[in-house]
């Protein structure tokens, strides 16, 4: 168990002994367009002025979220960074609530008051949205621990980015998590750029080896195809269900867009990003799975896109019409009254 | 012929048990054997010979409590000595008894003698029936209370389990509460300071224990970040209900890095609450009251008070509000606040005035944020002046805060201006002469009063 092994892309889909059933792959691409569509629209509105501050787009990166999620359950805690629209949405947060937090409404998850990075349900375990970063990492390994200690069977998806695993908090929680066997996933969405700094830059190293020293199974997947990642992900939570204590994904997968809004792009190539797109796509090569393989067709394909498109077209509608929060809102929520 | 002193233990140590003796008058001692076993309320620690030569006499009976530090203990005759009288001025000879003749803190922190009683209050109803206690007694005691009441508390942080705690606060919760409940964690602050605010977002009510607040900078990111303002940007969903306690300010003689006051960093901070409690009383009731509170509470402790006792209530259900400040002792010619240790130099200047013919009234805030201005206004309107007393900087302190408040609540009563005493300025230095000089000490208190009521 201490031996962390390279496992490859190839061998995580050897490991998956069959494709999933048709119902789940067709929820893994409509949960996928449906963060795709919904970071678009983001984008649109914060071009048009109605997003304001800081707007981290998770487009190209929709299959991590995705395929983890799929290997949770009921009960089961999610916590990120600030890049975090996606996982809300794949937790089951609704359109609505999200985009009308962006806009920074009342109808937003947060009342308006956390904005992009801070958003939170506790109806759907999702614990952030935390703008710090890596400070998400010990808060999972604490969920994890809340969860063993309640003894509810649950664990916590802790994600971060390639950025993040410098942080020494990082390998606190590790050190901590590993001694005391908590039931947390550690995975690490390896987009290859921190900010702008590429990971050869900034990490020595390989990251899925990063937890090697406390004993952490560390394992890189393919994070541009969901069902290897639906794959890694179902033996990472079946060895931490079994109370062996926490594992590490390496997620290697791409961002299209820039780390934010305001980003120049300077440091990686126009043709770089257009590879990607082209030939990685987890929405495109799961489309193409889906028809090539005869699981479903065009048609019935075009029904999910026009049940996306409406969905995000009423979030944002919703988000433009949601009130402006109440001045005495300003107020509330600093302490919980006793 | 030589003394052996008794020594001192820790920074703040001023007495404790000579538990035994392992020599016995006539023995030869080599340099580096154990002589006798010291035990204080902390720790149990050897007493190692310096010199070698006879124990020609034991001055000090095994078994004997409250023995001070420095008193002599013991006497032994060097091998070439010849048969003399006693050497005039005894030279310290135990390897752990180089220690100043006199530990500051003792000299700074007297206990109170009794005062004028002041106001009856709700809390009244709680002391008719007291016991004398430690103020660690009491945070124990606290911390235990609520872990039998609420199985979702639990007590992290650096050797608060097997070693009973650093400076023995959390002595046997392990035993009774078990490892699943009183968890010694790694050295490691920032991570199992955010871990605790991760298990409290997911149900459950930690205590965490920082050795000392010091260290409480490591993560303080967490604090304030994590902690502090989660439930404000969730529109109220995120609540998280944690203690984050330890010894906070100066001990004695551990330098710069182990002293410093954090009252002013975190009451600076909206969706923390700061308590700083003085007695043993305020230490049970308010941590009793922090561990229920469903927000984040960062509870001050004073590392001198631990060893010092008061009366306590024996009521179990006996707790205190959070944002209550109590008046210690009334008087007419001056308002004196204060908040931890700096109480009982509030205290001991008061009696020191009264001597004087100066009425002083003395409040003992607790909570720091949030601050009970009412109390320190009704007081102000009655004396018309105020003097503050710290052991935070100047610049930016609590001292600062409440004047400031004053001018904005009692402007009108005031007939002096508000007088702060702060540590001075500096990083607080080892030197015991320049650490007195460096902390607000009574006399000091003494002259801000009579400079607000202009007398010599």
């Amino acid at each position: 168990m201490a031996v962390t092994k390279r496992r490859t892309t190839r061998s995580a889909a050897q490991a998956a002994p069959a494709l999933p059933s048709k119902d789940e792959l067709i929820r893994y691409y409509r949960d996928m367009l449906l963060i795709r569509r919904f970071e678009e629209k983001a984008g649109q509105l914060y071009g048009m002025g109605l997003i304001g501050g800081f707007c981290h787009l998770y487009i190209g990166q929709e299959a991590v979220v995705v395929g983890i999620q799929a290997a949770m359950r009921e009960g089961d805690s999610v916590i990120t960074s600030y890049r975090d629209h996606g996982h809300m949405l794949a937790c089951g947060m609704e359109s609505r609530g999200v985009m009308a937090e962006l806009t920074g409404r009342a109808g937003g998850y947060s009342k308006g008051k956390g904005g992009s990075m801070h958003m939170f349900s506790r109806e759907k375990r999702f614990y952030g949205g935390h703008g710090i970063v890596a400070a998400q990492v010990p808060i999972g390994a604490g969920l994890g621990f809340a969860h063993k200690y309640l003894g509810d069977g649950g664990l916590n998806a802790c994600y971060m980015g390639d950025g993040a695993i410098n942080q020494g908090q990082v390998y606190e929680t590790f050190n901590m998590a590993a001694l005391w066997k908590l039931p947390t996933l550690f995975v690490i969405e390896n987009n290859k750029y921190a900010m702008g700094t590429a990971q050869a830059r900034a990490s020595a190293g390989e990251l899925f080896e990063r937890g090697s020293a406390y004993g952490i199974p560390g394992y890189q997947v393919n994070g541009m195809d969901v069902l290897e990642v639906k794959a890694a992900a179902d033996k990472a939570v079946a060895h931490i269900r079994a109370g062996n204590g926490p594992v590490i994904l390496e997620m290697k997968t791409y961002r299209y867009r820039g780390h934010s809004m305001s980003d120049p792009a300077k440091y990686r190539t126009k043709e770089e990003v257009n590879k990607m797109r082209s030939e990685s796509d987890p929405i495109d090569n799961l489309k193409k799975l889906l028809l090539d393989q005869g699981i479903t067709d065009e048609e019935a394909l075009k029904v999910i896109d026009r049940e996306v498109k409406d969905i995000v077209t009423d979030a944002a509608e919703f988000a433009n019409t949601s009130p402006e929060p109440d001045p005495s809102e300003l107020w509330t929520d600093v302490l919980v009254e006793a | 012929m030589v003394q052996v002193l008794m020594p001192a233990l820790s920074p703040t140590m001023t007495e404790g048990k000579l538990a035994k003796w392992l020599k016995k008058v006539g023995d030869t001692v080599k340099s580096g054997e154990v002589l006798a076993e010291i035990e204080t309320d902390k720790a149990t620690m050897e007493v190692e010979a310096v010199d070698e030569g006879t124990l020609t006499e034991i001055l000090v009976p095994e078994g004997t409590e409250n023995v001070a530090v420095n008193t002599p203990i013991a006497s032994i005759k060097g091998e070439d000595e010849a048969e003399a009288p006693a050497a005039a001025s005894p030279t310290p000879t135990a390897s752990v008894a180089a220690k100043p003749a006199e530990a500051p803190a003792a000299a700074a922190a007297p206990a109170p003698k009794a005062a004028p009683a002041p106001a009856a209050s709700d809390e009244d109803k709680w002391f008719k029936s007291t016991q004398t206690m430690t103020v660690r007694e009491a945070l124990r005691e606290g911390m235990a209370a609520e872990m039998r009441r609420d199985e979702t508390v639990f007590l992290m942080g650096e050797e608060v389990a097997e070693y009973q705690g650093a400076y023995k606060i959390s002595q046997g919760l392990l035993q009774e509460f078990g490892d699943k409940r009183v968890i010694d964690t790694p050295i490691t602050e920032h991570g199992f300071a955010g871990l605790a605010v991760g298990a409290a977002f997911g149900g459950l009510r930690p205590i965490v224990e920082f050795m000392t607040m010091n260290f409480s900078m490591q993560a303080i990111d967490h604090i304030i970040n994590s902690a502090a303002k989660t439930l404000y940007m969730s529109g109220g969903q995120m609540g998280c209900p944690i203690v984050f306690r330890g010894p906070n300010g100066a001990a004695a003689r551990v330098g710069a890095q182990h002293s410093q006051c954090y009252a002013s960093w975190y009451a600076h901070v909206p969706g923390l609450k700061v308590l700083a409690p003085y007695s043993a009383a305020d230490a049970k009731g308010l941590m009793r009251a922090a561990i229920r509170d469903p927000n984040p509470v960062v509870f001050l402790e004073n590392e001198i008070l631990y060893g010092h006792s008061f009366e306590v209530p024996t009521d179990p259900d006996f707790i205190l509000p959070i944002g209550k400040a109590k008046i210690e002792r009334a008087g007419t010619d001056v308002t004196i606040v204060a908040y931890s240790i700096c109480v009982g130099h509030a205290l001991a200047a008061a009696e020191k005035l009264a001597a004087e013919g100066i009425s002083a009234e003395v409040i003992n805030l607790r909570s720091i944020r949030p601050l009970d201005i009412d109390t320190i206004v009704e007081s102000v309107k009655k004396t018309n002046r105020l003097v503050s007393v710290e052991e935070s900087w100047p610049f930016a302190g609590i001292g600062s805060e409440i004047a400031a408040l004053m001018m904005e609540h009692a402007f009108d009563y005031l007939d002096a201006p508000v007088v702060r005493v702060c540590a001075k300025d500096v990083p607080l230095p080892y030197a015991a002469n320049l650490e007195k000089l460096a902390l607000p000490q009574p006399d000091d208190v003494v002259a801000a009063v009579k400079s607000v009521t202009y007398r010599k």
